[in-house]
């Protein structure tokens, strides 16, 4: 197994740069939201993460896991809309695939992510190329797999991820959305990137810049 | 953005406040999280109905709270889902002994919210049916969509499925209420303005002084098509063709019109489309046995109008006649 790259301290310090990030790029996602959603993700997910910060990145002494189902519990209880579950998932099932481990190595946090891509596919029902946060996150923990397997380093591993994940949330744009309200639009969702998968890219990204 | 409002952030809690000023006989309100109860509540004996979804929707859903309609209501941030813990402390607050039936509009976020909320109350032995409606022949149910919107059917099961609740229905026979309802209306809507999101600033889509949406969310959803504005009559026609063509509704049917304003537009305007509903009815052999008129089902300022039709029969109309104590819609007593 490789080095450590996170521990409870880092996961806080994670949280907070996304939830700076999220706040900063609110009104970018919400416009995003705006052309083929109902206009609400940068403000729900702004809403959401700011609850994260006063709910659970003010306990001392947890490990990483124990942070995360508190971020999950935060998210589901402020976020509203399909942002909060499906969020709010994604963190209860990270926390679950690494239960009390004080200290993550790559390949944890390759299993927490995928663990929690799971939960996302199985509450949204959302398969890849349907225009949802899972296109950003599946190439995300694919790029993550890839690189572990050809023993690069954490920090290293973590930025391929973020940028398949990035590419990912590109990717949406020429996509037709089959899921969520943008489904809705049929072929006019066509020509806009999925504010979903623009914030997970930011998740990952943000995760990132946090390791090591 | 001119708004009534002092800031942003508490224009939900300020709403539940003030409606309880206005009505400390009909409801009770929770701040934390954010529900509307039937004063009284829980009602033993008796099969409770909670609904919800995301506020600026109003009346729907808090101010169909109360004697033969909901028991509960949750209301979420502007055009944003009530979350899980919110619907769940709602369940268990009004569950009776006899179970409770949730009512969905089918949009991803109210799904999966109260399907999580659902687990937690089944979790603590509270008997949950949830029931989604979705009525808006805008949109296309297929595989490739999240499927059709709900909207104006769900304050008819409301209505319906309450007053079978009131005179002691068992949790599975208001669960089928709610299920007929829905199979048997159609709705499609319109929108002549946009409406501003609060929290967002500015309007969520633009329309020129000419051009009108067909087909309209009530969220600001982009529809169907963006034409050129059209007389009233000729609008009530289009939204109608659809409707009619979807269920479909046959020569001899007996209806329910339901001519609903988007929450800009003047019940003057209302009773123009309300003429030439009944007109095209008639011509399509429809029996109009009921109506309702207002802004039920709103969509913040937004100015437009939608129709719903439901197909009626004896039961249906005699559950329709119960009496109904809310702040949104009172007969009978």
């Amino acid at each position: 197994m490789g080095d450590v790259i996170l521990d409870a301290r880092g996961a806080r310090a994670w949280l907070e740069l996304l939830a700076g990030t999220l706040s900063e790029h609110a009104g970018e996602l919400t416009a995003l939201d705006a052309a083929i959603g109902d206009a609400d993700h940068g403000s729900n997910m702004d809403r959401g993460f700011k609850a994260v910060r006063q709910k659970a990145l003010n306990q001392d002494g947890a490990d990483p896991a124990a942070i995360f189902k508190q971020t999950g519990m935060a998210l589901i209880s402020t976020v509203g809309g399909a942002g909060g579950p499906l969020y709010g998932t994604f963190f209860l099932r990270m926390a679950q695939a690494a239960p009390g481990k004080e200290q993550l190595t790559v390949e944890d946090l390759r299993d927490m992510l995928k663990a929690g891509l799971e939960g996302v596919v199985q509450r949204g029902k959302a398969s890849p190329g349907e225009k949802t946060m899972v296109d950003a996150l599946g190439p995300a923990v694919e790029a993550l797999d890839a690189a572990i397997a050809a023993g690069k380093g954490g920090e290293e591993a973590l930025q391929e991820a973020a940028d398949a994940a990035e590419r990912g949330a590109r990717a949406t744009i020429p996509m037709v959305a089959r899921k969520g309200r943008a489904s809705y639009l049929g072929e006019r969702s066509a020509g806009h990137q999925d504010p979903g998968a623009t914030s997970s890219a930011l998740l990952v990204r943000t995760l990132a810049q946090s390791v090591g | 953005m001119k708004k009534l409002i002092n800031q942003v952030d508490d224009i939900v809690s300020e709403a539940l406040q003030g409606m309880l000023v206005a009505h400390p006989d009909l409801i009770e309100i929770n701040l934390d999280p954010k529900y509307v109860v039937r004063k009284g509540a829980p009602v033993q004996g008796k099969v409770a109905l909670v609904s919800g979804g995301g506020s600026g929707h109003e009346p729907m859903h808090g101010g169909f709270v109360g004697h033969g309609m909901l028991d509960g209501a949750c209301a979420g941030e502007v055009f944003t889902s009530p979350t899980p813990d919110q619907i769940y402390e709602c369940t268990k607050r009004v569950a009776g002994d006899r179970g409770v039936v949730h009512i969905v509009k089918n949009y991803t976020g109210d799904v999966l919210n109260f399907e999580m909320a659902a687990e937690l109350a089944q979790g603590d032995g509270i008997e949950v049916q949830a029931v989604v409606i979705n009525d808006d022949v805008a949109v296309q149910d297929s595989l490739y969509t999240a499927g059709r919107r709900g909207v104006g059917a769900t304050v008819l099961a409301e209505k319906i499925a309450g007053a079978r609740a009131e005179e002691g229905g068992s949790l599975s026979e208001v669960a089928d209420d709610v299920k007929r309802v829905n199979e048997e209306s159609r709705s499609m809507g319109m929108a002549l303005t946009s409406c501003t999101v609060p929290a967002n600033g500015s309007p969520t889509f633009e329309l020129a002084d000419d051009e009108m949406e067909i087909g309209i969310g009530i969220h600001g959803e982009p529809g169907r098509e963006r034409v050129k504005l059209e007389p009233a009559d000729r609008i009530v026609d289009r939204l109608l063709e659809p409707v009619l063509s979807d269920l479909p509704f046959t020569s001899g049917d007996r209806v329910l019109a339901f001519v609903n304003g988007m929450g800009g537009t003047p019940q003057i305007e209302l009773y123009i489309a309300m003429r030439r509903v009944g007109a095209a009815l008639s011509e399509a052999g429809l029996r109009l046995e009921r109506t309702l008129i207002g802004s039920y089902i709103t969509s913040l300022e937004m100015a437009g109008l939608s129709i719903t039709l439901l197909r009626l029969d004896d039961e249906m109309i005699r559950l329709w006649d119960a009496p109904v104590l809310t702040t949104g819609l009172r007969w009978g007593m």
